[in-house]
């Protein structure tokens, strides 16, 4: 996973609530079975018509907004299926960091894994980021997860929470599962208990 | 000794599998079930490929192909080459990972989430994954059962665990009883429209009350299936003598003496008198009708004898764009009558309702009577152990005799990954959990109910008030 640590970038209004994961990557392209590549079809129903053409009206469709790193949202981003091709959407078409009042659990949890931040801000502020957003290619935002700040055009400093230990991870781009594999000793120790504990617990083979 | 604070059933559950809590309060949580399809796995096990990794409990793994399979004969193979390559790729790596695999024509093949407790594979007390948000549906046997990621999948496939941090709690008691022509289905439908798409964000959803207690367990399946339509990643049901008559005899559930143990350990784990919820919605199940949505999310939702609302009438500009970008993309006008709104296709299986009950309750109002003409009605069982069930009821003559479609089991229609997909402006009576734009196909309106009204819906050739079907 790549790191996460001060991004500067032009970032994308798309002032909508209840973006969910099929507008962000509609099903029909999940057949892959590659992690890569799903860029072209990010946010597909809104960015192109029935024959392929790209809408003009569509945000990303436009410069600067082609080149966006930062997409600034309404509430509850993220919602529906678990599908992991949501961030790997975002992450192949460039997207780094996804602002908004909140996020569904699964995306949310999702984006951690892929070095894509998500970052939590009231309402009122995202509006006011979507406003700079707004202003294209000269108002950049810069998003420092060290400092925890999202810096707007004029200099402001807004502040943002993170779990800590996400933090880190996304700071140093660290894998889960080696995090994990750290406490093999005591995986094993649980699943003796449990062996002992529940031996009505089944085992699975298909004969 | 000091009294233990009294916990919930969540609280007991999520305990009972820490391995480890480390110093942040991020916990090693155990995972007794991982349920593995073809659409969000492959990534998963080309990781541990690339890491020379194992799957560390193949024993508590079982794989399936469903998302992407076709509903007609099987025997014919996939045309659509990518649904191919991503069905072989599962077979390829169940078969090199040594992961348990139900075969595509194997009786025992179905939706994951309908397999999971028709094996005795999902039972009460346990921590269940799968790479799909339905895994909620799990939940109604008692168990913590919730989506995940695929990186996810992949961690629980190379050490058993997830990093986890414990979700709050919320209770959601549904009082009385349900009215006559009033489902699961409903039910649920009304909770999300009553607390909203996020409203159980970072919750784990306990269902409570008379209502949830007097239904069986398909019932209860459909209600945690539908959880995370309402924000929440888990919801769960306390088991009790309905979960454990279902448990009784299924394939790989405790038998004998060990399911007396079993049962013991499960008693225990109802949530303790006293125990805190962070928050409690309480709803009247007496009050509620046959329920319709009508807009792109599901809490865009009103009883069937209610009018499309007028974006007018709300107050927030936001809310008041989005109502009206929702009306645009499913063609509705303010004040129509959802009871007058014709459809084109009525689907009835999925995951939310693709179980033998709810193939009973389509045939009842089907029975005797004929699709309108114009109407493409397709039901879709769940797996093939529905599939058999339902022709050894007669069920299957029924619905064909009527004019629906008699199909092999999968998602299908629910999210259109195979060819059972609406097209543009088609608008359809769904007994799935998603009404999101292009669900069930580019372009396609999905109007969510309950089997009864589907099945009212593809008679009528619109959206119909199956109270009143007689």
């Amino acid at each position: 996973m790549e790191k996460f640590t001060r991004l500067t970038g032009v970032a994308a209004p798309l002032p909508l609530a209840n973006v969910d994961t099929d507008k962000i990557i509609p099903a029909r392209f999940l057949k892959t079975i590659k992690r890569t590549g799903l860029g072209a079809h990010l946010f597909d129903t809104l960015r192109f018509d029935a024959e392929g053409r790209e809408r003009g009206e569509f945000v990303l469709n436009n410069e600067p907004w082609r080149h966006a790193e930062i997409l600034i949202a309404h509430e509850n981003f993220g919602c529906g299926s678990s599908r992991e091709h949501a961030p790997w959407a975002l992450l192949d078409f460039g997207i780094r960091c996804v602002i908004a009042p909140d996020f569904a659990d699964i995306f949310h949890n999702n984006c951690f894994k892929n070095g894509v931040l998500p970052v939590r801000l009231p309402r009122a502020v995202c509006d006011q980021l979507i406003q700079d957003a707004k202003l294209g290619g000269n108002a950049r935002l810069t998003i420092d997860l060290q400092e925890q700040v999202v810096v707007r055009p004029n200099g402001e400093r807004i502040s943002f929470e993170i779990d800590p230990f996400r933090k880190h991870l996304l700071l140093n781009g660290l894998d889960d599962i080696g995090q994990t594999l750290q406490h093999v000793a005591q995986i094993d120790g649980y699943e003796a208990r449990e062996r002992a504990g529940k031996p009505w617990l089944p085992a699975i083979s298909v004969g | 000794m000091a009294a233990t604070k009294p916990r919930t059933l969540f609280d007991k559950v999520w305990d009972d599998h820490v391995v480890e809590r480390l110093p942040d309060g991020t916990c090693v949580l155990y995972i007794d079930r991982h349920l593995v399809h073809e659409v969000t796995s492959p990534q998963a096990f080309e990781g541990l490929r690339l890491a020379g990794r194992k799957v560390r409990r193949p024993d508590a793994t079982i794989a399936v192909a469903d998302h992407n399979i076709p509903t007609s004969d099987r025997r014919l193979g996939i045309a659509e080459e990518e649904s191919r390559i991503q069905v072989e790729t599962l077979e390829h790596n169940v078969a090199e990972f040594g992961v348990p695999y139900f075969p595509v024509l194997d009786a025992r093949q179905g939706i994951v989430h309908i397999i999971g407790p028709e094996q005795g594979i999902s039972l009460p007390g346990m921590t269940i994954v799968c790479g799909d948000s339905h895994t909620s549906t799990h939940g109604a046997m008692g168990a913590l059962a919730f989506g995940i990621g695929t990186s996810e999948v992949e961690h629980v496939l190379a050490t058993q665990t997830l990093l986890q941090r414990p979700a709050r709690n919320m209770l959601v008691r549904a009082d009385g009883a349900l009215p006559p022509g009033c489902t699961a289905k409903d039910l649920v439908l009304a909770i999300i429209g009553r607390i909203g798409t996020a409203g159980g964000t970072g919750h784990v959803i306990e269902y409570a009350g008379d209502a949830i207690r007097a239904l069986d367990m398909a019932g209860r399946m459909t209600v945690c299936n539908m959880t995370i339509e309402g924000g929440a990643r888990a919801g769960m049901i306390a088991p009790d003598a309905t979960t454990f008559a279902y448990v009784r005899g299924k394939p790989y559930a405790p038998k004998g003496e060990a399911l007396d143990r079993a049962i013991a350990y499960w008693s225990t784990l109802p949530t303790d008198p006293g125990a805190h919820y962070d928050k409690t919605v309480v709803l009247n199940a007496a009050g509620i009708a046959p329920m319709v949505t009508w807009g792109t999310n599901p809490e865009a939702v009103l009883p069937v004898t209610a009018s499309v609302p007028n974006p007018a009438d709300e107050p927030d500009e936001t809310r008041r764009a989005q109502l009206q970008r929702m009306l645009d993309y499913m063609g509705l006008t303010a004040g129509q009558k959802l009871a007058d709104l014709k459809i084109d296709v009525v689907f009835i299986g999925s995951c939310t309702n693709g179980r033998i009950e709810d193939l009973r309750a389509a045939a009842a109002v089907a029975r005797g009577r004929k699709v309108a003409a114009g109407v493409r009605a397709m039901v879709v069982p769940g797996s093939g152990i529905v599939k058999q069930q339902a022709e050894e009821e007669g069920l299957d003559n029924v619905f064909m005799q009527a004019g629906f479609e008699w199909r092999e089991p999968g998602c299908s229609m629910c999210l259109g990954m195979n060819p059972d997909k609406l097209t543009p402006g088609q608008r359809s009576a769904s007994t799935s959990n998603r009404n999101f734009e292009g669900r069930q196909g580019p372009g396609g309106r999905t109007h969510l109910v309950s089997p009864a009204m589907a099945a009212a819906a593809a008679i009528a050739g619109r959206l119909t008030d199956v109270r009143e079907m007689g």
